[in-house]
């Protein structure tokens, strides 16, 4: 077991108590790519900062390969790589010099450091910008960079904190790829997110958290599968006020699971939509339908079924 | 002793080894970093820790004796005011280079880009890390009071020469003293927010140079009584009078016993508390 988190909680005391994860429990593979999804707020952070040894647990232990993350941090982040949320790249020091210095941080020679950047350096098609300074690249360079300085001294997890945030499309498949490179090296890889797709296309397993709790665990597939195998068709309605009688005209077509109002209209939960869609669309219009949105079954709908609120609420 | 129980501390020793050499490593490693970014600043660097003594002594020791009427406070200190002034600009060099070199970097650090973060992340106690930063602070400290020396002969009209008779007194001052500047600007680095740091030396910096006893030795103040004891609470006396004694032993300054036990005081005081605002700065 290379992370192995048991019955973590941490409360931030203060004018409001917030208890930022309560009580989650947590075991990843080696070799393993794992997914935490929730909102913002959910507590994620707070459980890769407590893994990473930079947030201290209330209560409950992280043992990283074995070694606990409080009593022995210095060792532990021999073991762990990690990439923060924002941009932390040493502005003092060129792309070269900040993986050159990290590999010296964590004790190798000269030579050795030497050897490594520049291999990092090609690995993530660097090479060019070796001489720029963290301020001259992109979003997505400096995310390429603090990458590869966090792999830099071998370590056999990686901790990725929305890796994604603020990155443009391309950039995020980019990383997405050079993440999956990773697990040809054999690096276990821990990301947070609160993009469903990331961690739908990422990760092998994915622990869906909220509120400082872990809701499922699974992999994608599977929590799909158990949680939310239904289509969402989510309508927008002119006359919000009648949605209760059309939900339950709508409950009684077939392949329909259930159909609830919502603040603009109707959410329905349905095995197939294909045929469905006129029969509820007649059913609705009546009420004047403006808007309807089909989500095929995703980790989003599977959020939704375990919270009954949408991740970017 | 049973082979288990041997083998078992061999290992356990074996593990205390690698931790001190995984330890030093990083601490060097660290030092290196320091060493790279001073090497690209090194005209920054001279004109930050040289200019203010430059200065001082044009026009203080230079200038004014040259205009007409004489330098009203070189009166004052009489003929020894070049030699009261030596040690005090070197305290003002130690001291400015600590908080250039720990509490404005630091401040920004600590700011928007948490580029501390990385070295926060070494495979060394979070500690080690500020302790790092005071001890590459000191050796700016002491290059930036040893500048001091040559300029005090080259740029007064009557050159000022340091009268050094205990060499190992000024290394111990030295050294100490340094390592009291750099704690102090980590104690101002990681506790004042980032904004107010500009703040912090008009209310902090300024004040205890001029109380420091930096333009005068701290027997001068013996008519102002309530004013001789209230500076003792100030660190930089004991750098300066420190130095006073090690540098111009001919002005009157404390007994070396006090000013060494001030110094031990002062460090263990702002180390703890510079650590322990770094600490808290670093780990939630």
């Amino acid at each position: 077991m290379i992370v192995e988190i048991k019955a973590l909680t941490k409360v931030y005391e203060g004018k409001q108590r917030v208890v930022a994860v309560d009580g989650i429990d947590l075991e990843v593979q080696q070799g393993e790519i794992f997914g935490l999804l929730g909102p913002n707020g959910a507590g994620k952070t707070t459980t890769i900062g407590i893994c990473t040894t930079r947030t201290l647990p209330t209560s409950g232990t992280v043992r990283i390969a074995g070694i606990d993350v409080v009593g022995h941090a210095a060792e532990a982040r021999k073991l762990i790589g990690v990439v923060p949320q924002y941009n932390t790249l040493d502005r003092s020091l060129t792309i070269f010099e900040n993986l050159y210095f990290h590999c010296r941080y964590f004790g190798f020679s000269h030579g050795q450091a030497k050897e490594r950047s520049e291999g990092l350096l090609a690995q993530f098609l660097l090479t060019e910008r070796k001489d720029a300074t963290p301020s001259q690249l992109s979003g997505g360079l400096a995310q390429r960079v603090q990458i590869a300085r966090a792999i830099a001294h071998r370590p056999l997890v990686l901790f990725l904190d929305e890796p994604s945030a603020g990155l443009d499309p391309q950039s995020r498949i980019a990383m997405w790829s050079a993440v999956q490179e990773l697990r040809k090296e054999g690096i276990t890889v821990v990301l947070t997110t609160h993009y469903m797709e990331e961690a739908d296309e990422l990760s092998d397993r994915v622990g869906i958290v909220d509120h400082g709790r872990m809701l499922a665990l699974g992999s994608p597939q599977k929590l799909k599968d158990t949680f939310g195998a239904e289509t969402m068709i989510d309508l927008k309605l002119r006359h919000v006020e009648g949605a209760e009688t059309v939900a339950v005209e709508v409950r009684g077509l077939d392949g329909v699971k259930s159909a609830e109002p919502t603040a603009e209209g109707l959410r329905v939960f349905a095995t197939n939509a294909d045929g469905l869609l006129p029969a509820v669309i007649q059913a609705s219009v009546r009420l004047g339908l403006r808007d309807i949105a089909i989500t095929e079954p995703s980790l989003e709908t599977v959020f939704i079924h375990l919270t009954g609120r949408d991740l970017r609420e | 002793m049973s082979n288990n129980e041997r083998a078992g501390l061999e290992r356990n020793q074996g593990g205390l080894d690698h931790k001190r050499t995984m330890f030093l490593k990083a601490f060097w490693g660290l030092y290196l970093r320091d060493l790279r970014v001073l090497s690209r600043e090194v005209m920054p660097f001279l004109l930050r820790v040289g200019m203010q003594p430059l200065l001082f002594l044009f026009v203080f020791t230079f200038i004014m004796p040259r205009m007409s009427g004489g330098n009203p406070m070189a009166a004052a200190g009489g003929a020894t005011f070049g030699a009261v002034l030596l040690p005090g600009l070197m305290a003002v060099a130690i001291m400015f280079s600590g908080i250039a070199a720990v509490a404005l970097p630091l401040s920004t650090e600590f700011g928007i880009t948490r580029e501390i973060d990385d070295r926060v992340m070494c495979p060394v106690p979070v500690w080690a890390v500020a302790v790092e930063k005071i001890s590459f602070s000191a050796l700016q400290s002491i290059v930036a009071a040893l500048l001091v020396i040559p300029m005090a002969i080259w740029i007064p009209a009557t050159p000022v020469y340091p009268h050094i008779q205990n060499w190992l007194l000024l290394a111990l001052v030295l050294v100490m003293s340094s390592l009291l500047a750099g704690a102090l600007g980590l104690a101002i680095g990681s506790i004042v927010p980032p904004k107010n740091i500009g703040l912090i030396f008009s209310i902090i910096v300024v004040p205890i140079t001029f109380l420091g006893c930096v333009y005068y030795p701290w027997a001068g103040l013996s008519r102002i009584p309530w004013l001789q004891i209230a500076v003792l609470f100030n660190p930089i006396v004991y750098i300066s009078e420190g130095l006073r004694a090690a540098v111009t032993p001919g002005v009157e300054h404390m007994p070396v016993w006090a000013i060494l036990l001030a110094l031990t005081f002062f460090l263990v005081l702002l180390g703890r508390f510079g650590i322990r605002g770094f600490l808290k700065r670093v780990i939630s």
